[in-house]
């Protein structure tokens, strides 16, 4: 049994169903990518695993429990954080200050979780005093990943981190994810980066128009001649 | 075509923009490349008249066209697209495509009333070339969607059709790669190459993609803190000490390490 899972999932946003029966899992230690066109229902069964959208088929069960009914701030207090792609960050609020957002929900000394933090993320450190709304775009989405870990999470999910980052920045932020990994949290992203997201994926979802069409190990995706023609640029 | 010459923009004591001088040659497809905060969407912002330049001119085929406004820049034939999409979020795809052709006789209160036909007409051949500019990238089934409505991807596209609804000279690009499905890129990329020869359009584009870049662009700049640190063709700029220091990088450092 898988330590997050979102299964047979069906549902949208009112009107009509962007998922369509699909089903998204990840471990504990591992990364998982979904990738696919633009419209297929990435991110939305990302945010189904939230609990942001309600699904009318289906379930998601987390450490062996089913948290279907859950609101999205129960879940996040079970032990699961998101990054959306967008207004990732309070712009207004100092780097700390973000990061101490994302501590909101714990009651405990949160000293050890930014000590850790900073040294992960050592430019966050150096302009913990800025507004975040200063920072570039790629130190920006560092703060988003940083806040998104203050609360401890057991699972991390991140929607298209890299978009618009340069290649110099994308690669750090893959090097901090496999940082991340080894300390055990589960990671599930969207990727349109896709080769490069693949490249450092445990396993591999490819959705299109809300179904499941391959599902693999990142190696295994990035090898299959069908997957790159159709869905990796060739 | 454009030629930027000795170009500032400050914001206060940022210098985002600082003395940059730079030609895009017409028929070219020019590429803008540089780390976050670099200064390129700001540059894109000033040429396309967005902000006046603190200091420097910029020509358009040798007029002057520093200071002037987006809209009358437009009337020129310079277009650019937004890195974030800026839709009509509650008007339909089709309906957002129809809003760009500026001067249409039905927004002339006498031609609504009176001229119905001439009316009727010329939104019958708007909207056809609106569902080929629909049908060319690929947007057919959501082409009545309301906009607001579409993933972050289709909005991007939304955003590139809108520049194919007018006959453009020169088309700036921000980050239309970015959040869009890798195969659809390239079909993105073969559809600009084919403007480019077969209407003649003169791109420039902000973009991180360097697959992408080196595919389609000559040349390639590259800047850094405001200013031009490398200009020449795509494989001159890979291969630049200095922009692979401040841009490319060397490739991960876990990925052997940890697994």
């Amino acid at each position: 049994m898988s330590f997050l899972s979102g299964e047979n999932m069906v549902g949208g946003y009112g009107g009509a169903d962007i998922l369509k029966g699909c089903s998204i899992e990840v471990n504990e230690g591992e990364i998982a990518v979904i990738v696919g066109p633009n419209g297929a229902g990435k991110s939305t069964a990302m945010r189904a695993l939230l609990g942001m959208l309600d699904l009318k088929q289906g379930s998601v069960q987390f450490r062996g429990n089913d948290i279907s009914s859950l609101s999205p701030q129960d879940r996040i207090a079970e032990g699961i954080a998101f990054v959306p792609q967008t207004s990732n960050v309070f712009t207004s609020m100092t780097v700390f200050e973000n990061l101490e957002m994302g501590a909101f929900l714990r009651n405990d000394d949160i000293a050890e979780t930014l000590e850790q933090i900073y040294e992960l993320f050592p430019i966050l450190a150096e302009k913990k005093d800025q507004l975040a709304g200063e920072l570039s775009g790629g130190q920006r989405q560092q703060v988003a990943v940083a806040r998104a870990l203050m609360s401890q999470p057991a699972v991390l999910m991140l929607d298209e981190p890299t978009a618009g980052v340069s290649p110099i920045v994308m690669d750090e932020l893959f090097d901090r994810i496999l940082e991340v990994r080894q300390t055990g949290v589960a990671i599930l992203m969207v990727e349109q980066n896709a080769r490069q997201a693949l490249d450092i994926a445990d396993r591999g979802f490819v959705l299109v128009i809300g179904e499941n069409r391959h599902t693999d190990t990142g190696a295994a995706l990035l090898a299959d001649p069908e997957v790159r023609r159709s869905f990796l640029g060739g | 075509m454009i030629r930027i010459d000795n170009v500032c923009k400050h914001f206060g004591g940022l210098k985002a923009v600082d003395h940059v001088s730079i030609e895009i040659a017409e028929g070219s497809i020019t590429g803008l490349i540089g780390p976050n905060g670099a200064g390129k969407t700001t540059l894109f912002n000033t040429i396309a008249g967005l902000y006046a330049p603190t200091s420097g001119r910029i020509y358009l085929d040798d007029e002057e066209i520093t200071g002037l406004k987006p809209h009358q820049l437009f009337n020129k034939g310079l277009l650019r697209t937004f890195q974030i999409a800026h839709e009509f979020t509650r008007l339909s795809v089709v309906e957002n495509l129809m809003m760009v052709p500026a001067h249409q006789s039905g927004e002339n209160l006498v031609n609504a009333w009176f001229r119905r036909g001439l009316v009727e007409q010329e939104e019958r051949q708007i909207n056809q070339r609106a569902m080929e500019v629909v049908d060319f990238l690929n947007l057919g089934h959501i082409a009545d969607e309301i906009a607001g409505n579409l993933s972050g991807g289709q909005k991007k596209l939304l955003e590139l059709g809108r520049t194919m609804m007018v006959d453009a000279k020169i088309v700036f690009l921000d980050e239309v790669g970015a959040g869009v499905n890798r195969t659809l890129l390239r079909e993105i990329g073969d559809a600009i190459i084919k403007l480019n020869r077969e209407k003649n359009y003169t791109f420039c584009m902000i973009e991180h993609d360097m697959d992408f870049i080196s595919r389609l662009c000559d040349p390639v700049i590259c800047m850094a803190e405001g200013a031009v640190l490398a200009e020449g063709t795509a494989e001159q700029v890979k291969n630049n000490e200095e922009v692979i220091e401040a841009y490319l990088g060397r490739g991960l450092k876990n990925k052997g390490a940890i697994a």
